[in-house]
């Protein structure tokens, strides 16, 4: 139990966070009114799958120094976790645009650099399951994530930084400038995105102990 | 609002023995204040309303009650997990 306490907190900060992040004063402000709200939600599920996926590129590299099936399985999970949080970051910043900027989508660079670095990780759930042998999966899946997050990352950060976008945190429309004399809504924003990442790594770790349990059994078939 | 202040106004003025020059006087320093007041109160449109009502906390208590349940999935799954592995090491 007492390796568990991170458990217990990520349920403490969603929850404030699902009660404060309603209820705390936010500035007013024009066009986005009360969903400014939502910088505890959709901004959060991009922190999240950027750790998480730091932490994927972290258990690949450990897999290729030193190959075993936990690192592989660990990997895969926590790749699989951030997909699922970036494709909801998608969702949920559409839903936004939608509301704010009066479209589902727009040519944003911010935007097709989040749908592409999204697409090249989808290639990665492709990849992996075309291999029938586990060591080769393993190997060329971890090699793969590498140059997948390498090629990521710049699309989410920095290529959007260097031209126009209307997405705020790139071009010349920087994140939290507006938000940071704010402090009513840091005293939210800042437990969301830690719980919200402590979710994802609870999300990966669960993925991931069933998935060596499934190993684990089917050895123990074998055998 | 604006009227009963003006009214109200209107009346210390009476009583302080205030010309007309002096009204005027005041309501060029207070109006611009006034304009300004009645401006904060209608700037960007927020659900206020729904704040006023306290309807806001039926909605932050159905998605307590919601991210409660799935968290509770979540933890039982945890367990369940646990258990299998303690199962899986004992044979």
């Amino acid at each position: 139990m007492k390796k568990n306490w991170w458990k217990a907190l990520t349920v403490l900060l969603l929850l404030y966070v699902a009660v404060a992040g309603l209820l705390m004063p936010v500035p007013r402000l024009a066009i986005l009114n009360e969903t400014i709200r939502n910088l505890y939600f959709h901004v959060p599920m991009w922190f999240g799958m950027t750790f998480i996926l730091v932490a994927s590129v972290v258990y690949s590299i450990r897999y290729l120094r030193h190959p075993t099936v936990e690192l592989d399985i660990l990997s895969h999970e926590a790749a699989r976790t951030g997909i699922l949080m970036g494709c909801v970051g998608l969702a949920t910043g559409s839903i936004w645009a939608k509301y704010t900027w009066g479209t589902w989508w727009t040519n944003d660079p911010k935007l097709n650099g989040a749908a592409i670095a999204m697409l090249i990780y989808g290639a990665y759930l492709v990849l992996r399951s075309s291999f029938t042998d586990e060591q080769q999966r393993a190997r060329v899946s971890a090699i793969y994530n590498i140059f997948a997050f390498a090629t990521a990352m710049p699309l989410f950060y920095i290529l959007p930084r260097l031209t126009d976008s209307l997405h705020p945190g790139a071009g010349g429309n920087p994140a939290f400038a507006k938000y940071d004399l704010d402090s009513n809504m840091r005293l939210v924003f800042y437990p969301a995105v830690i719980g919200w990442t402590l979710l994802a790594f609870w999300l990966a770790q669960v993925a991931s102990r069933i998935s060596l349990l499934k190993q684990k059994v089917y050895e123990k078939q074998l055998a | 609002m604006k009227n009963s202040l003006l009214n109200r106004g209107l009346g210390i003025l009476g009583t302080w023995g205030l010309g007309l020059k002096g009204l005027a006087l005041l309501l060029a320093l207070v109006l611009p204040v006034l304009r300004a007041a009645a401006q904060s109160a209608t700037g960007p449109e927020m659900a206020d309303a729904l704040r006023h009502d306290g309807k806001i906390y039926v909605v932050v208590a159905v998605i307590t009650v919601v991210l409660a349940g799935l968290l509770a999935l979540l933890i039982s799954l945890d367990r369940k997990v646990s258990r299998l592995e303690k199962e899986l090491k004992d044979n």
